[in-house]
């Protein structure tokens, strides 16, 4: 089958990382660690396991930074080479019972889908995104699908998922809202561990993929009194206005607008600049994960705030002065899991399909690409805001006829379940 | 010979192309045969004894008040206040105006006992005024008497101790102004009339008042019905002055009132074709213009901003006034129509105007986006008497650059106000009831304000609200030269030249349209029938 594929291959790391700082990020595609292949199909690892065939997969911030060569070597030993990369997946089941059905696939490599027994405490509480067995049981290493030598990813024509990690998808969800679940699912995880306490005023610092679905999120799931959103590009601002934003500034006018939100003073000097604020934003959510906006975060957050992280940070330098002195909560937020909403405990899969519903998130999807144009691809997602652009994914269909034909065809006879309670209960 | 009124030409075929400001620069325009061009009079001659008549005026002052000396004694309490850095314009040379009445004030002050003398600058909410500032308005041996001993002071209409509340007027506006001055036996306030909209009541009753006694009058209601600015009897923002400065008289608050009028020798040798009507102009006027236009063409923005604000003016005093304010008043305003006033027959579809790069409000700074419109639909478009220059539903073409850019130091409210605000809405009621108690409030910019060189944080929002009658009155604005961006934040149509303006506006106003250019500055009172 074809696949796009990342090796362990130091140098055209290097050499991507190189390109990547001299100029700017995708610009090392060609010569970085990924390229596209014919291999095998992945094999089922047990019995619980299923092919699924790609429709639509997402390039998400993660997988830029490690074709970059920028994401931190933290990680080594939580993935294997080579890897497919594409943890965005909506796909159809290619075997078994439930053969042609549409699934999402949640891709958290937890002990259930590791076959490990009895969970790690993480897993058993609900939190399977800070399972802490990734690089243990039945499986390779690998924090996710999409970077596990055994599962496969989203980049190609076929990989595998245990049934604990497909959700099906109704009919009335298009491809492109299903793609749009994992993202979602991330930011709902996000904005709740932000803890927003209604009244309070909170700041989003980018308005990418994640930024704009935290956004959402943060709109729909917490009561904030003002909601400020940072956002570099026209059609970034526009879509951060649609989600709910109180307010859309750009990147130079955080420190500015945040102040003026919250009526606090600056600090450093009387000259007018706005470095520094005395007060600040109760929580602030990170949506770019570097170093810069790490320390922008730290400097519009009020004393006693909270600073999450929701983009992925690599190896940054930051000054953690303000953090200490001002008693900053700095948070995570990394994947999914189980949710505690007023209802009760849910899979943050089944909140994020709802979130993509009522906030049509499918809007973000706004290129797409077939493997064989992979570097194209990772050029545009890597400049998407600039080109007028926020999700850019891998479009397989063209690719796998036979399966898109498989799926119409399971759909007609009525052999695919309908309504969004398979997103509930299917893991 | 004296020198000539003002004059209105009308274009046509031998008509030299017309010299427009445009900030840091100049624009050579030809306008359409038929256009009328608006100059301002010739400037009047001085006072050959400038000081002479400042003497005469303190002991021969006019309306109901004492000479001054009968009101100076020992023990008493005096306070002398006086005008901004935002008059005149351009600064002038030294000695300022300020300084020659002040050391008079201070002879006499001295002749009589008074030991209790403080200055005060007259703010209002504009910036504190920089040492430098201070010391070419009032000149080294005040400033040197007055600074090092704490008693120059600069009006700080945010601290409560320093304020006073004399009353309310019988339309429920509050009157608020600085303690000291209220509490003086004595308030002497030294002015420069530069233009008709300055002194009488508004001197102490906005110079030297608080935003709790200034929003009455600096609202977008107020500014709507003030046709014009400059036409005192007519605006609301002059009757609102004046019912607080009788209140603030009722209250016991003793005046004593010194105003001055300024010719229109505005600009120095070197730029004397500004001084001049094109067709006047010599051999050497032409080689001036066009060597200054194209250098400023090739100068960076900063380096041509502190060429142009480096200009002292050659200004003659033509008139010195002091007693009863509203008596002193008058005849400064006859003073100084006599100079600035202009009879314009009938309205035009388009007014066109070059704005200069200097407002009330950057001396020493930049002229942001905000200030430019203030300039053009606050103070230009009130240049009159009567009725506008500009028929209802006309259209206005101002020339200027219009950069983005804003003095971080001077103006920290307006690049929140310009960036923020006008983003969402340009509205005047909308901005003003949605954001003018934020920025009134604000307290990192009243820290700015009382700390710093910043204008108040509610001051941009002043700014927009000076449009308020312009925007009522027009059917569109056009920006010629401008930052495209930041002329379109302000809800206003940019054009890259003058002939494009004049289509986008047939769109407005309909095929061949009349049109006025308004040749300022030097300034002029454009009194129209």
């Amino acid at each position: 089958m074809k696949a796009l594929l990342v090796e362990r291959l130091p140098l055209r790391f290097a050499a991507a990382r190189l390109a990547s700082v001299v100029a700017g990020s995708g610009s090392g595609i060609a010569i970085g660690p990924l390229r596209i292949a014919e291999i095998d199909p992945p094999a089922l690892p047990g019995p619980l396991w299923h092919h699924v065939t790609p429709l639509l997969s997402g390039i998400c911030g993660s997988d830029l930074a490690t074709l970059d060569g920028t994401s931190s070597r933290y990680f080594e030993d939580i993935v294997t080479f080579p890897f497919v990369p594409g943890h965005e997946i909506v796909g159809v089941i290619s075997d078994g019972p439930d053969s042609g059905r549409r699934v999402v696939v949640e891709p958290v490599l937890s002990c259930v889908v590791r076959g490990i027994e009895p969970p790690c405490p993480s897993c058993a509480a609900g939190r399977t995104g800070a399972c802490e067995r990734i690089a243990f049981g039945e499986l390779r290493p690998g924090l996710q699908t999409g970077y596990c030598a055994d599962t496969g990813g989203g980049w190609s024509e076929e990989l595998v998922a245990h049934e604990a990690q497909v959700h099906f998808v109704p009919d009335a969800m298009s491809d492109e809202a299903a793609v749009m679940v994992e993202p979602a699912a991330c930011a709902i995880h996000a904005a709740l561990a932000g803890q927003v306490v209604p009244g309070e005023r909170v700041v989003v610092l980018g308005s990418g993929t994640v930024g704009l679905c935290t956004l959402a999120a943060l709109r729909r799931l917490t009561l904030p009194s003002t909601l400020l959103a940072v956002a570099k590009y026209r059609v970034q601002r526009r879509l951060a206005e649609d989600l709910g934003a109180d307010g859309v500034v750009a990147p130079s006018e955080v420190g500015r607008a945040v102040r003026r939100m919250t009526g606090t003073l600056a600090l450093g000097s009387t000259a007018g600049a706005i470095d520094r604020l005395a007060g600040g934003a109760d929580a602030v959510f990170d949506c770019v994960g570097s170093a810069r906006s790490i320390t922008e975060a730290l400097e519009v957050v009020r004393p006693g705030g909270r600073v999450v992280l929701v983009g992925m940070p690599g190896t940054v330098r930051v000054d953690l002065a303000p953090l200490w002195q001002r008693e900053v909560a700095l948070v995570g937020a990394y994947a999914y899991g189980t949710e505690e909403v007023p209802e009760g405990p849910r899979r943050t899969f089944a909140l994020a399909a709802e979130l993509v519903v009522q906030a049509q998130l499918e809007r973000l999807v706004s290129a797409y690409y077939p493997l064989q144009r992979y570097e194209e691809a990772i050029r545009h997602a890597a400049n998407a805001g600039r080109r007028g652009s926020v999700k850019v994914v891998f479009d397989l269909r063209r690719e796998n006829p036979s399966w898109r034909r498989a799926a119409a065809s399971a759909t007609a006879s009525g052999r695919v379940p309908r309504g969004e309670k398979k997103m509930e209960t299917s893991a | 010979m004296s020198p000539r009124p003002g004059f209105v030409l009308e274009v046509d075929r031998s008509t030299p192309p017309t010299m427009f400001w445009h900030g840091e620069g100049f624009r050579f325009e030809r306008l359409p045969e038929g256009a009328r061009v608006v100059y301002p009079p010739e400037p009047h001659d001085g006072l050959a004894d400038p000081d002479a008549t400042i003497r005469h005026a303190l002991e021969h002052p006019l309306g109901d008040s004492a000479p001054l000396s009968a009101l100076l004694h020992p023990g008493m309490r005096l306070t002398i206040a006086f005008d901004d850095v935002s008059l005149p314009l351009p600064p002038m040379r030294r000695p300022d105006i300020r300084q020659r009445v002040i050391e008079a004030v201070l002879d006499a002050a001295a002749a009589g006992g008074v030991d209790d003398v403080v200055l005060i600058a007259a703010l209002a909410l504009h910036r504190r005024m920089t040492d430098d500032e201070l010391r070419h308005a009032l000149g080294d041996r005040v400033f040197d008497a007055f600074a090092p001993h704490g008693l120059l002071t600069q009006h700080d209409a945010e601290d409560p101790a320093a304020l006073v509340h004399l009353g309310m007027t019988a339309e429920g506006e509050d009157v608020e102004i600085n303690r000291r001055a209220a509490e003086s036996d004595l308030l002497i306030y030294v002015n420069i009339n530069l233009s008709a909209m300055d002194g009488g009541h508004k001197s102490v009753a906005t110079g030297l008042a608080s935003y709790r006694s200034l929003r009455h009058h600096h609202n977008v209601r107020t500014l709507q019905h003030s046709r014009s600015l400059m036409d005192r009897h007519n605006s609301e923002m002059h009757s609102s002055n004046w019912r607080m400065g009788r209140l603030i008289k009722d209250a016991g608050v003793k005046i004593f009132q010194i105003e001055t009028t300024l010719n229109l020798d505005m600009f120095p040798s070197q730029f004397a074709f500004l001084q001049k009507r094109e067709w006047e102009w010599s051999l050497a006027d032409r080689a001036g213009f066009h060597a200054s236009r194209l250098a400023l063409e090739r100068t960076p923005p900063r380096l041509a901003r502190q060429i142009f604000q480096s200009i002292r003016s050659p200004y003659a005093v033509t008139s010195v006034q002091a007693g009863e304010v509203e008596a002193v008043h008058d005849v400064t305003l006859e003073n100084l129509f006599q100079q600035q006033l202009v009879s314009v027959e009938g309205q035009s579809d388009i007014l066109t105007m070059g704005l200069p790069y200097l407002s009330p409000y950057n001396v020493n700074s930049i002229m942001n986006p905000i200030l430019v419109a203030c300039l053009g639909l606050g103070y230009f478009f009130n240049l009159y008497r009567g009725r506008p220059l500009v028929r209802e539903g006309g259209v206005c073409i101002m020339s200027h650059p219009t950069p983005w850019a804003f003095h971080p130091v001077h103006h920290p409210s307006y690049i929140d106000f310009f960036e923020q605000v006008l983003a969402e809405t340009t509205d005047l009621l909308e901005i003003e009831k949605r954001y003018e108690q934020a920025f009134a409030t604000d307290p990192w910019y009243v820290h700015l304000y009382r700390t710093s060189n910043a204008y108040h944080g509610v001051h941009p929002l002043y700014m927009w609200y000076w449009c308020a009658h312009a925007l009522e009155h027009l059917g569109e604005v056009i920006i010629v030269g401008g930052d495209r961006a930041a002329v379109r934040r302000m809800g206003f149509k940019p054009a890259s030249t003058l002939a494009d303006a004049l289509e986008m506006a047939e769109d407005v106003v309909g095929r061949n349209p009349t049109i006025t250019h308004l040749h300022a500055p030097p300034l002029l009172v454009a009194d129209v029938s």
